[in-house]
């Protein structure tokens, strides 16, 4: 109820509009601005002048397609086949470069293949490098979420003890989140580095010699695993404290009784302890997942986007277009695309978690 | 149940500490061979990796990396254009943060509802997804200085202070907390006669000790730690350039890695012994972000 003594439309205005007014010029404009732009043609720098496009970014950065493959014959129907015994296929380039048949695969590239029998499929992009920076993203917050999440609550349970010092350990354990996410992302390129870098002599040692160097950074197949080890590292102390402070609110007179009705350890985590944490939960899985979403920084410090583009993330590639490569039409496509992808997943995590009733 | 005897006690303490000691090592490991190596020449840095003396300071110990980094990059100023930037900020911050969630809490105007969501709604904005449209309107911006208005606020510190003031998680922090301070409080100075800016400055900030603590650390935090993209595409003269920048300066054709580390720590060593003086405050902010209303 808004009292005589709380209504004041001028000092509500005067108190909030310095605030409110940056947030909108700096957050919000800029923000409805990156909309305007993905549907032009703008470059940084441009010989002609801004046009409207439509949806034709995001036309270049989603188009798909799907071709089967049908193994070459000779004029007796039998299929052909190389040195090494595997049926010889038309090449996606005909289909793909001036094919009238196929206009609307036009200038995309192959992405990934399969077999299936004798035919194969063969999955075509029109921006192959957004699309591995789709999935790359997605993988990365899969993984993350629930192992950041995971580990932040056992390592809360750990620092829950009654120990003597017990705090010492808190404090170790959260200090690498007040590192700086660069400073981190160079140490660690370090550890990963290929040749006699230290994660490689750590590993060497503890399995006596039998361990293999490996260039964890410039391998394909580790690089990413690499970027989300790093990340977790780096940022899991901070989600501790949030999941030590839910623990904290749960009632010691609920482990006594659990105590006294000789529970296991595990019965009072299930009983007591989990059903006490449930908003924490929540809380906590929407936060790292909107921070997992924005992974920009370690890609840019260690890998940038490589090898092979196994690195490639969204933030990454609509900075390294607006900006690297002053494609700002593109890149703002893509933090379009970001933000709608944020914005449902918010709003599916809102749904699944609202108040029952 | 098991009997408790004093031996078996002992003994499951120990394992206790143990199994909390080699997680700790975990955290510490790269932070203790950041340091180290610092104090290394670069050949008994790359020769020690291969062993324990990597985290131990023994060999050629010297501060010959922190005196060549000197050298290489001007450092006094980058740590100085970052401590300007993030005390000029935050302190920003603090006061149009808190009188806007004064607003939102305390007082009923027409819009407070649809601005409020509005705030909220951009906690889900990524800053790198806005950071080129914020670059093409930054460059136009207007400016009265001393040379008259003059346009675009690029290689500037205000480019890297004013749009950073406003956030909705330092709006959202203080409105939590706002509402949970006693109304009558607020009443009685206005039944008193007290005009809303005495309620603000007299009543209500002085009873906000914790938030402000959190709010100022987490946001001294992200301008001290977090300003990387930002001021890499605003910023192209030296003077004006923050420590996380200026890294670019070890990254030449050799990277020589001893001085990388001495730089990475003298960066980082300030923020952790802010962190270690105040760590009671650190902790207590993160979790305060936790509770939710």
């Amino acid at each position: 109820m808004a009292s005589k003594l709380t209504r004041s439309n001028r000092a509500g205005w005067a108190f909030a509009l310095p605030g409110f007014g940056l947030i909108a010029l700096f957050i919000i404009v800029p923000f409805f601005f990156a909309f305007g732009l993905s549907l032009t043609n703008q470059r940084l720098i441009s010989p002609n002048p801004t046009a409207f496009v439509g949806l034709a970014n995001y036309r270049d950065l989603l188009g798909l397609g799907v071709i089967t493959l049908e193994p070459e014959r000779d004029a007796g129907g039998q299929i052909l086949r190389g040195a090494d015994g595997t049926p010889d296929y038309p090449r996606v380039r005909n289909f793909t470069r001036n094919n009238p048949d196929h206009p609307r695969l036009d200038g995309m590239r192959e992405w990934f293949r399969w077999q299936s029998g004798d035919t194969q499929k063969v999955v075509v992009a029109k921006d192959v490098v957004f699309m591995k920076a789709l999935v790359n993203t997605f993988t990365f917050v899969l993984i993350v979420a629930p192992l950041q999440a995971g580990l932040a609550l056992l390592l809360a349970l750990l620092i829950n003890q009654r120990l003597r010092g017990i705090n010492v350990f808190r404090t170790i354990y959260f200090m690498p989140v007040v590192v700086s996410i660069v400073v981190v992302s160079l140490l660690w390129r370090f550890i990963y580095s290929g040749d006699n870098g230290l994660l490689n002599n750590i590993l060497s040692v503890l399995s006596f010699g039998l361990f293999r160097p490996v260039d964890w950074l410039g391998n394909p197949s580790t690089a990413l695993g690499a970027i989300i080890a790093m990340s977790i590292w780096q940022a899991v102390g901070f989600h501790m404290v949030i999941w030590l402070s839910g623990l904290q609110t749960i009632s010691p007179t609920l482990y006594e009784a659990a105590r006294i009705e000789g529970s296991s350890p595990w019965q009072t985590f299930r009983h007591v302890t989990w059903p006490g944490l449930r908003n924490t939960a929540v809380l906590i899985l929407i936060v790292i997942t909107m921070q997992a979403f924005a992974i920009f920084a370690q890609v840019d410090v260690m890998t940038n986007g490589g090898p092979r583009d196994a690195t490639q993330t969204l933030v990454f590639q609509a900075v390294q277009r607006g900006y690297g490569k002053q494609d700002i039409s593109g890149g703002s496509a893509i933090s379009v695309i970001l933000f709608l992808i944020v914005l449902s997943i918010s709003l599916v995590q809102r749904w699944l978690t609202r108040e029952k009733n | 149940m098991a009997a408790i005897n004093p031996a078996n006690h002992g003994l499951r303490r120990l394992s206790r500490y143990l199994v909390l000691s080699v997680v700790a090592v975990v955290f510490l490991f790269p932070i203790v061979f950041m340091i180290v190596s610092s104090l290394k020449p670069d050949h008994q840095l790359l020769a020690d990796t291969g062993s324990l003396r990597a985290f131990l300071p023994v060999g050629d110990i010297s501060l010959d990396n922190y005196r060549a980094a000197f050298q290489r990059a001007p450092i006094g100023r980058f740590v100085f254009n970052s401590v300007l930037v993030t005390v000029i900020t935050v302190s920003l911050s603090l006061l149009l943060c808190s009188l806007a969630a004064f607003a939102f809490t305390y007082l009923h105007w027409f819009g407070r509802g649809l601005l409020f969501s509005v705030v909220l709604a951009t906690l889900i904005i990524p800053f790198e997804t806005i950071a080129i449209p914020l670059l093409l309107i930054v460059s136009k911006l207007p400016w009265i200085g001393v040379e008259g208005v003059t346009y675009g606020w690029l290689d500037s510190y205000r480019v890297q202070i004013i749009p950073w003031i406003a956030d909705a998680l330092t709006v959202f922090l203080f409105v939590q907390y706002f509402k949970d301070l006693p109304r009558e409080l607020i009443e009685a100075a206005r039944v008193e006669g007290a005009t809303w800016w005495q309620v603000y400055t007299r009543v209500v900030m002085p009873l906000s000790g914790p938030v402000i603590a959190t709010a100022a650390i987490l946001k001294t935090l992200k301008m001290y730690n977090e300003q990387y993209i930002w001021p890499l595409i605003t910023v192209q003269s030296e003077s004006y350039r923050p420590v996380m920048v200026g890294l670019q300066y070890f990254f030449q054709l050799q990277i020589a890695w001893g001085e990388v580390m001495a730089y990475l720590t003298l960066i980082t060593v300030p923020v952790l012994a802010f962190y270690l003086a105040l760590q009671r405050a650190f902790i207590a902010s993160i979790a305060s972000t936790g509770v939710k209303g």
